[in-house]
């Protein structure tokens, strides 16, 4: 092949979801949502044929999803599984098979094109429900549509569990069949054109620890199959038929990434206290229960932030007691961790469908969620702290109430909480009995009224993301204004600064959790500023323990005042990144 | 025999794919025809599909009708998983 046959470089950005570099070859997952070719059949005695065709591929169809059900009975949540079921249903659903048959003999056109018709007459009728919950589910009769298109177009002994080693996979969306049937464990990387972070994908890949980009929009009609492909999963980009200059220096890059994670990884179980025995608890921030094993392995002290929506989305129904004190207990009674705070739903309540008029808010991270919500649905509240308090007979639990704004609140917070404590003790059902109670410090108002919320909890939980973009007034997610997301604005650092040393008086632990928690660069001034327990995602907890582990708490400090003398962001970031630089070359070297 | 009752719909995510798929099985040992009506819109109370497309959220009303000599244990299966509110806690 000479030079010119050779295919253009190109660079896809995207979401990254799971941190890491994979160079690999691609394997392009395919699907028919291709434009469909429709055939005429001039001669009437060859429909039968197609109607044979079209019923052997729903057959194949459901033996396949059948056998994927068995083989991962044991393996999978049940939640997956009962997707399964629903697909297998809608491939046997007497009124698919009807239409397409009657589109076959009425029309004189191919299966294929019979059956494009029936998925999008039900697309357009699901489209038209009200109920935006159940218009998504056109997903799942599309996914079961494709799966007969790919039986009709006789590709399904392209089988995803034949992918070999170092393959990327390349999808537009990985459903859990898909990714049920690969051995995910020989799986280099993953692209895909779909989805956000708690994706499917996503999960999976994080579960495994392996770079995964999603959102990339168009990366199967860039990529074909056999194309060399790197995953940047850190930075979130997709470099396709890279050029060999490109590839070595990803290599090294790779090498560089693996040697400091191996360097890092010998010393991570080792405890973060500073030179002057200064101890500092580092939590891991966790979604899912499959990622408990990595923040044990990562060197972390316990789960300082177990978010709890992923138990509410991405399902038909509200989650039942049991199904959220499976996942409690699960996370509490792990072994190698210490402790595990368990926050209490913090999205909206268009989450929920219930009730319409909540569906759509101007400004929904203002508006009725988190706290605000579970006060207003009290009998969904207690369904989850009962959960939380079920839980806590078996493992050490920390409760964290999201998006306190003041007094008020948490107070009536508190009333609901000790009255399901009162009940579960009149039903004689366990609980632990030190559970303790902090809030979320991330509104500006519960910041200033710190003293006096103090003096009410067990400890504050300092959540960046949102004090951040709460306290200088920039939506994160508008790109127009992003740059002004300072984490290091003096105001910013005013605000820790004053909840930390309110906590103190009070007596109480101070922890944060918050994106800033754990950002390497930062890791000293927020020593510095008192901070008890830093809780951030487990990858990064070998650097943040590293530089823990060679600082004394007398140079944070001094670090941090010289920080609080600065009146501008950007001087501050310059400052304390030069100053990191310094201080740790190996770890700082490229300015960011 | 042709059994008819009208049933509201209790549990807090209506029709949805699960409850719908309930239905869907309770009747698979069942001979009756049976049919489900919302606002004028009848379909076959064995296609999860159909079932779906009636979009019952909360507090919906559906007409349930068998026509067989099963019907009146057919509408009672339907009967009883609504009333259950299909197994949902709220």
């Amino acid at each position: 092949m000479n030079p010119a046959d050779s295919r253009r470089t190109v660079i896809l950005q995207g979401m990254g979801v799971s941190p890491g570099i994979a160079i690999g070859t691609a394997y392009l997952v395919r699907r028919i949502d291709a434009p469909i070719s429709r055939y005429q059949i001039q001669d009437r005695s060859l429909l039968a044929e197609e109607i044979r065709r079209f019923r052997k591929a729903i057959k194949d169809s459901e033996t396949q999803l059948l056998e994927i059900k068995r083989k991962f009975k044991d393996q999978e949540g049940l939640e997956t599984l009962y997707i399964l079921d629903v697909h297998i249903m809608i491939l046997r659903d007497k009124m698919l098979i009807r239409q397409t048959i009657q589109n076959i003999e009425d029309k004189g056109v191919n299966a294929e094109w019979a059956l494009r018709m029936t998925l999008d007459k039900y697309r357009d009728v699901f489209s038209k429900v009200d109920d935006e919950y159940l218009r998504e589910r056109v997903s799942d009769v599309e996914y079961a549509g494709q799966r007969i298109l790919r039986n009709l177009a006789g590709v399904h002994h392209e089988s995803i569990s034949g992918i070999g080693e170092n393959a990327i996979v390349i999808a537009r969306d990985l459903s859990p069949a898909d990714t049920m049937q690969m051995k995910v464990e020989r799986i280099q990387g993953f692209a895909t054109d779909m989805g956000g972070k708690t994706s499917h994908t996503a999960i999976v890949a994080r579960a495994y620890e392996i770079p995964a980009v999603v959102g990339l929009e168009k990366v199967t009609t860039e990529v074909r199959t056999g194309d060399v492909v790197i995953i940047d999963g850190t930075a979130g980009a997709v470099i396709v038929n890279p050029d060999p200059e490109i590839i070595r220096r990803y290599e090294e890059k790779k090498r560089h990434y693996e040697t400091i994670e191996d360097s890092l990884l010998r010393n991570a179980r080792k405890p973060a206290v500073t030179l002057d025995r200064h101890r500092v608890l580092i939590g891991a921030n966790i979604e899912f229960t499959e990622e408990i094993a990595s923040a044990v392995h990562h060197g972390a002290d316990g789960i300082g932030l177990y978010r709890t929506e992923f138990i509410y989305i991405n399902r038909d129904r509200l989650p039942t007691e049991e199904e959220h004190f499976c996942a409690y207990k699960k996370v509490v009674e792990s072994k190698g961790i210490r402790w595990a705070t368990i926050r209490t739903f913090d999205l909206g309540g268009d989450k929920f469908m219930s009730d319409p008029r909540l569906a759509a808010e101007m400004n929904p991270v203002m508006g009725l969620r988190a706290i605000r919500f579970c006060l207003r649905e009290v009998d969904l509240f207690k369904v989850q702290l009962r959960a939380i308090l079920r839980a806590s007979a078996y493992g050490r639990t920390k409760v964290l109430f999201p998006m306190i704004s003041g007094m008020e609140e948490l107070l009536e917070t508190k009333r609901i909480f000790n009255e399901v404590k009162k009940e579960l003790k009149r039903d004689g059902i366990p609980y632990g009995k030190d559970v303790k109670v902090g809030i979320m410090m991330e509104v500006p108002s519960a910041a200033l009224i710190a003293g006096d919320l103090a003096r009410e909890v067990d400890f504050f939980s300092i959540g960046t993301n949102d004090l951040i973009q709460y306290t200088l007034a920039i939506d994160r997610v508008n790109e127009r204004v992003s740059y002004l997301y300072e984490p290091l604005h003096p105001a910013v650092l005013k605000l820790i600064r004053q909840i930390v040393e309110a906590g103190h008086s009070a007596g109480i632990e101070v922890a944060m959790c918050g994106e800033m928690a754990g950002e390497p660069a930062y890791t000293m001034v927020l020593l510095g500023l008192g901070i008890d327990e830093l809780s951030m995602n487990a990858l990064v907890i070998p650097r943040v323990k590293k530089i823990i582990r060679a600082v004394t708490m007398k140079e944070c400090r001094k670090l941090a005042d010289q920080v609080m003398s600065f009146n501008s962001a950007s001087e501050i970031e310059f400052f304390v990144r030069d100053a990191m630089r310094k201080r740790f070359k190996d770890d700082f070297e490229t300015a960011d | 025999m042709i059994v008819q009752k009208t049933l509201t719909i209790k549990n807090q995510l209506g029709l949805h794919a699960r409850s719908a798929a309930m239905i869907v099985r309770a009747l698979e040992g069942c001979r009756s025809q049976v049919s489900l009506e919302r606002d004028g819109v009848r379909v076959d109370a064995r296609s999860l599909l159909d079932i779906l497309t009636l979009g019952c959220p909360k507090d919906s009303r559906i007409v349930v009708r068998a026509d067989g000599e099963d019907a009146r244990e057919a509408v009672e299966s339907i009967e009883r998983l609504v009333d259950s509110r299909f197994g949902e806690d709220a």
